[in-house]
């Protein structure tokens, strides 16, 4: 990995502290978020967070796991991946 | 820096992508050289394979599974191809080499993967010494081992095809068949037969390490069929040259994810990157099937007239939007018609819409060929001959790769199913002429090279 930015995505439907829930969470891992962005397609809620995770205080494995059952618990699938996934397949 | 960079549609469709549509990293493959490990003992030859493998590999899975966590892409395969074991293992005396299979079956379980290509021999022009014992020792070493595949060339544009060759592998198919029939003959679906085989092939079984590649490499072979589907579905009753464009970029954006890996895979275990394998490849899962794609574009179902010109589309906008994505593009780069490894062609050739003959004509514009196909288990050696034999015509006249995969299911006849599990999935048992191929088999020698040899 070049950088140290994921995505984490949230999808689904909307309720009432997501956004700080999910923050809470990245916090506490000691990751930055660098950007937020929110909107409503297909009838589901999705919150694109785009996260630095340099100076995390746990491993990328590890956050990924925590967020995935953060959005269990939540009726809500929450996905962290590397950014150059999207680099990769959108950008030449 | 912002999200901005990507739109909430594009992350979405990567998303969209990989959990709906099934999109993953087939296979990730590590070719290793074993030419160092040539001994006039084979126990020690196949001791230093064992003990390299394990060394070269030790890292792969673990690698793979990293990879795939940081990128959130599913990484299905993680294996191992290894230098033509004939080319190894006639530096001895040895009459058998399936104490060699034996070692690599232990070592491919040692390091974690779950299938290791190399247990090959390149006869297309003739056979040694080597190559003859590597071949006579096929059916044992897949009925003895779990892991390891085996492949023999038996024809090129160059040189011509071996027919002595194919009558033998004729013979060893149904030999492999016998002694695997308490599973229904699943030997000889880690046997292919080639055509124009390729050097860097990273897909199981007819993967090797070829005598001009480097010491170590890392090639990748991707799969998305189901989002080619969908944006198939998406276009509704588009024209041709509107579909083959969806197709193009569809094909870019999964090949991307095959670069990113692989350059990914290369810079953690510090072995050089070869190819992106370009192939579209099913599975058994829904939604994971080539044959739902050909039936899109508006094909009631795979194998009715049309599927030919449907799949020569499909494969000609894969490799065009591949080609882009990827620095080293190689292997087979083509679609894959395997019939037991793709829900649509199991369902297809049970109603009897797709038939042997169909398959023939559909691996002239795809990759590979006849492949995970059952034959009644009382069809001849002569005819298994056969098939191979129009297969390998059609890869050496159209300087294409072709290969043949069938399995001869023991006891089974025409309509009963066989059950290999897993990736390999189920297959009825299909259809072959019933008219004899043997007076033309038993000729033998060589079909001479064609005037598409003579290009210099």
């Amino acid at each position: 990995m070049n950088s140290h930015r994921i995505i984490v995505t949230v999808i689904g439907k909307d309720r009432v502290g997501i956004i700080a829930s999910v923050s809470a969470e990245l916090a506490q891992a000691g990751a930055n978020i660098l950007d937020i962005s929110q909107s409503v397609m297909d009838e589901f809620f999705v919150m694109i967070m785009m996260v630095d995770i340099e100076h995390a205080n746990i491993p990328f494995g590890e956050l990924k796991s925590r967020l995935n059952s953060k959005g269990d618990g939540m009726g809500l699938r929450i996905e962290a991946q590397h950014e150059d996934v999207f680099k990769f397949m959108h950008r030449i | 820096m912002s999200t901005s960079r990507y739109s909430p549609q594009e992350i979405i469709e990567t998303i969209r992508m990989v959990q709906m549509e099934n999109l993953d990293i087939r296979t990730i493959t590590m070719g290793i050289s074993l030419r160092d490990c040539a001994h006039p003992d084979l126990a020690v030859a196949a001791t230093k394979a064992y003990d390299k493998i394990c060394r070269v590999a030790e890292n792969l899975v673990r690698a793979g599974e990293e990879i795939a966590l940081q990128y959130g892409i599913p990484i299905i395969n993680k294996r191992i191809s290894v230098t033509p074991i004939a080319l190894i293992a006639e530096s001895s005396d040895a009459d058998s080499y399936v104490l060699m299979a034996e070692y690599l079956d232990r070592a491919a379980k040692q390091v974690g993967v779950n299938f290791i290509g190399g247990f090959s021999a390149l006869v297309q022009k003739g056979m040694t010494r080597g190559d003859t014992v590597l071949i006579a020792s096929i059916p044992e070493a897949l009925a003895t081992t779990d892991r390891v595949c085996a492949s023999v060339n038996v024809g090129t544009t160059k040189a011509g095809i071996n027919m002595d060759a194919v009558a033998l592998m004729g013979r060893t198919i149904i030999e492999t068949a016998r002694l695997s029939a308490s599973q229904d003959g699943v030997g000889c679906a880690k046997l292919v037969v080639f055509c124009n085989a390729v050097d860097d092939n990273p897909f199981m079984a007819g993967a090797f390490h070829g005598i001009g590649e480097p010491e170590c490499v890392i090639n990748v072979g991707v799969s998305g069929p189901g989002a080619v589907l969908r944006a198939i579905e998406q276009q509704g009753c588009a024209d041709f040259g509107a579909l083959a464009a969806t197709i193009k970029r569809t094909a870019f954006k999964i090949t991307r994810m095959g670069e990113l890996v692989g350059r990914a895979a290369s810079g953690k275990l510090g072995v050089p990157f070869g190819i992106v394998d370009l192939s579209l490849a099913p599975t058994p899962a829904l939604g994971d099937s080539v044959a739902r794609i050909i039936e899109a574009m508006g094909l009631e179902r795979i194998g009715t007239h049309g599927s030919t010109a449907a799949l020569a589309l499909l494969n000609d906008a894969v490799k065009k939007g591949g080609a882009m994505a990827s620095n080293y593009v190689g292997g087979l780069s083509g679609a894959f018609i395997p019939v037991s490894e793709d829900i649509g062609m199991i369902e297809a050739a049970s109603m009897g819409a797709l038939s042997f003959d169909k398959l023939e004509a559909m691996a002239c514009v795809c990759s590979v060929g006849l492949d995970m196909i059952a034959v009644p288990g009382d069809t001849p050696a002569e005819t298994i001959a056969a098939i191979i034999a129009d297969e390998a015509a059609i890869g050496m006249i159209n300087r294409k790769t072709t290969a043949v995969r069938i399995i001869p299911a023991p006891g089974k006849q025409v309509g009963e199913m066989v059950e290999f599990g897993g990736l390999l999935g189920r297959a009825p048992v299909m259809a072959v002429h019933r008219e004899s191929s043997r007076q033309f088999i038993e000729r033998g020698g060589r079909i001479p090279a064609p005037l598409q040899a003579l290009n210099n």
